[in-house]
């Protein structure tokens, strides 16, 4: 059904920048490049071509603001995540960085295409507060980590890891340069029958809609892995929930299963290298996000 | 590439508010000079500091989300405050509900008004003059049903309380709004995508959202280009502070629907009652214009004149009301009496045109109205302010959320939730007023006895009673 659709559709376009995220040696291709700098001016219209994302911000940014929260000790509810210093990884056009921006957090947000950048920087320039808050740059994640060791309290990877080339390296580096103790947020989709069976099969095969070969199920990444990869090299999985999104009212909502797209919340261990306190590795579809989460306030 | 089309397509086929969020007002779109863009930006402006605005800009002010956001408050008259109240009675009053009250007191101000003064009503008695029906509102817990509370009082109360938050909220007095410039929804990178306002002195203002809180000849309406479906009723309301005869246990309102318009008394203290006078422009015009005992006959002949009545109609009232009380031994009411009026404040008297009015769209982007900007409707319901005062706490509701999510204030999303939730609570009732208001203002018989059978059956019926 064209339910699913929308979430493939939309997540072809983060796709088609897979090959923009991999190492730096990789050459980028003109062609992807290219399709995705045609977009590059339509991140903010709420409307277009990414409303989806925008709209996954009702979800995904009560999810961190919540689990951030729920981990303080000490925060004020009119500027929840001040103090707090995160990576947007693979941030566009901003979508993410600026919610999380507003809460009082210092966001860095980088993304290997230009006219993102540029498109982020422009957006934000005419909010002095957000201005000040929000630095972008171009770059992929490991041309920063030299200079970023353990600087990050938080990491947010938003629709990204479905697009990583090799995304063992890439957790590599989000561990390096997260603070001990620090928490990797990522959504993401699953790869399962489902996936395949409706934004392979229907949407490319049979509707016809999207060209042949535009996805690669191959790289989507099912929870398990991206939860064992995660967890033998240093970080303990705390929740994922599975996330689905209704093309007809434009709402993101949570569910139980993860067989479309989930988001993951992993904290990086301490400085001993423990984990953290009573361990039970996360079930794969485990608990319900905080009470808060989601819901109006 | 046509796996773009394909998203753009599968988009358009399913946004479902593709049509809102692209209109966006008509007015003159002028890019903003570089000047513009230094103009303060602030989170929210309010534009007008009546009961409603100001009441916006203080619970906005208070809101533990809204911390370190700048608020402002545009008002064109001067500040309103007293911190004693003077002796005579403000001829402009309004009926406070309970719902009201609460809001009032969640930021703090209906602390001072109850330092300063109101009266509490605990029964509403409506009756009509052409026949013997009428309808009695009282809580059974002995809880007061509302208050009356002079308009002077609540804007003093609500001066302080935003004195107190004047970290947040910069209330600039004196100051008009005389031009709005409104972004695109989807701006062009290169202009600003702030609502820009420009001020009578010429200052300069930007803002992420703009509430339109200006009463119902709104500016912000207007040059928002939103339709308003209105009408002018051809009545106009007459005010006046009266006293008693004799000092009573003043806790009931009263209202008596004339053929040519309702008439209310609303309690101000035990020897002294508010008069709202609803009736056509010339007879309005006389009231005002006849000495002051003639005045005061007029009021009492109005609430006591049987001249009305026919026997026709009482007959079949008396019948009914028989039937009824077979069924509902209960169900019929003992009628009090009105208190009769001996006096009227010099210089008390007033009058104002009437009419309805409701916004075809409370919101657009980066714009939300509340309060008469948005509906107007006639005061013989007692809910004009009550109206604003809903809007306020829904409205502020949405946004707590909204600054809470990190989003971006002026964004349609939420803004839409708060206009479908008030939309829906207001429609009914102002429809229902507005009908009320003309099955009143007839003497045929037929409506009459509709309307006194109605009257007396909703009186019977608790279910019906609780829910207006």
């Amino acid at each position: 059904t064209s339910i699913k659709f929308m979430t493939f559709s939309f997540s072809f376009l983060r796709l088609t920048a897979k090959r923009l995220f991999s190492t730096s040696h990789s050459s980028v291709d003109p062609k992807e490049m290219k399709k995705f700098q045609l977009l590059a001016q339509k991140w903010w219209d709420e409307e277009g071509e990414y409303s989806a994302l925008h709209s996954m911000n009702d979800i995904r940014v009560p999810f961190i603001r919540d689990t951030l929260l729920n981990m303080s000790n000490n925060y004020s509810l009119g500027n929840p995540l001040s103090g707090v210093k995160i990576l947007d990884v693979g941030c566009g056009g901003g979508l993410l960085s600026e919610p999380l921006g507003r809460l009082g957090a210092s966001v860095t947000g980088i993304d290997p295409l230009e006219d993102n950048i540029r498109t982020a920087d422009r957006h934000k320039s005419f909010d002095p507060v957000l201005a000040k808050r929000i630095k972008y740059k171009s770059s992929s994640l490991e041309e920063i980590v030299e200079e970023s060791m353990e600087t990050f309290d938080v990491i947010v990877a938003s629709e990204v890891v479905e697009h990583v080339a090799d995304l063992e390296t890439f957790i590599k580096c989000c561990s390096q340069v997260l603070k001990p103790e620090g928490s990797l947020f990522i959504t993401t989709i699953n790869k399962t029958q489902l996936s395949y069976i409706l934004g392979i099969v229907v949407a490319e095969k049979v509707i016809g809609i999207v060209p042949e070969g535009t996805h690669e199920w191959e790289k989507f990444v099912p929870p398990e892995e991206l939860e064992r990869l995660l967890e033998s090299n240093g970080f303990s999985v705390k929740t994922v929930n599975g996330m689905l999104y209704n093309p007809l009212s434009g709402l993101w909502s949570w569910m139980e299963s993860t067989s479309v797209n989930y988001a993951m919340h992993a904290v990086k261990s301490g400085a001993q290298g423990q984990s953290g306190p009573t361990d039970t590795p996360a079930e794969v579809v485990s608990e319900q996000p905080s009470a808060t989460a989601g819901t109006a306030l | 590439t046509s796996a773009a089309m394909a998203v753009v397509l599968g988009r358009g086929l399913l946004a479902p508010l593709g049509g809102r969020l692209r209109a966006g007002p008509r007015a003159p779109f002028r890019p903003a000079a570089a000047a513009a863009t230094s103009a303060p930006l602030y989170d929210v402006v309010v534009s007008g500091g009546g009961m409603v605005g100001s009441a916006m800009a203080a619970v906005l002010g208070h809101n533990i989300h809204f911390h370190d956001k700048k608020i402002a408050l545009l008002e064109a008259g001067p500040r309103k405050e007293y911190s004693r109240v003077p002796e005579s009675y403000s001829n402009r009053v309004s009926s406070i509900s309970p719902g009201s009250a609460t809001l009032l007191s969640s930021f703090g101000a209906w602390d001072h008004i109850s330092s300063l003064r109101l009266k509490s009503f605990r029964r509403m008695q409506v009756w009509d003059a052409c026949s013997e029906a009428m309808i009695i509102f009282e809580k059974d817990d002995l809880d007061d049903m509302g208050y009356i509370v002079e308009n002077d009082v609540i804007m003093s109360a609500l001066t302080k309380q935003l004195d107190g938050v004047a970290d947040r909220v910069e209330v600039f007095y004196g100051s008009k709004a005389v031009g709005y410039t409104w972004p695109l929804p989807s701006h062009s990178c290169d202009t600003s995508p702030w609502v820009q306002i420009e001020l009578a002195d010429g200052r300069r203002l930007q803002t992420k959202l703009l509430i339109g809180a200006d009463g119902h000849n709104s500016v912000v309406r207007k040059e928002a280009e939103i339709k308003n479906i209105e009408h002018r009723y051809d009545q106009s309301a007459v005010v006046a502070t009266l006293h008693l005869s004799e000092a009573t246990d003043n806790n009931v309102a009263w209202q008596r629907f004339l053929p040519t318009g309702p008439i209310a008394l609303l309690p101000l203290s035990d020897t002294a009652s508010s008069l709202v006078w609803s009736t056509s422009h010339e007879h309005a015009s006389d009231l005002l214009a006849m000495d002051e005992e003639s005045f005061v006959d007029s009021i009492n002949s109005a609430f006591w004149s049987n001249v009305n009545h026919s026997d026709f109609i009482d007959t079949a009232a008396a019948m009914f009301r028989s039937a009824i009380s077979l069924l509902r031994p209960s169900g019929t009411s003992v009628r009090q009496l009105p208190p009769s009026v001996a006096k009227v404040d010099a210089g008390s008297r007033a009058m104002f045109p009437l009419g309805m009015g409701h916004a075809t769209e409370y919101v657009q982007h980066r714009v939300a109205l509340i309060g008469d900007a948005a509906h107007r409707v006639h005061p013989l319901a007692g809910q004009g302010v009550n109206l604003g005062f809903g809007d306020i706490a829904c409205l502020a509701h949405h946004l707590s959320a909204a600054a809470f999510d990190g989003s971006d204030l002026g964004s349609l999303k939420h803004l839409l939730k708060f206009e479908t939730e008030r939309q829906r609570h207001n429609v009914s009732l102002i429809a229902a007023i507005d009908v009320l208001k003309r099955l009143y203002s007839t003497r045929l018989a037929p409506l009459v006895l509709l309307r006194t059978w109605g009257l007396q059956a909703t009186n019977a019926l608790p279910p019906i009673k609780v829910r207006i």
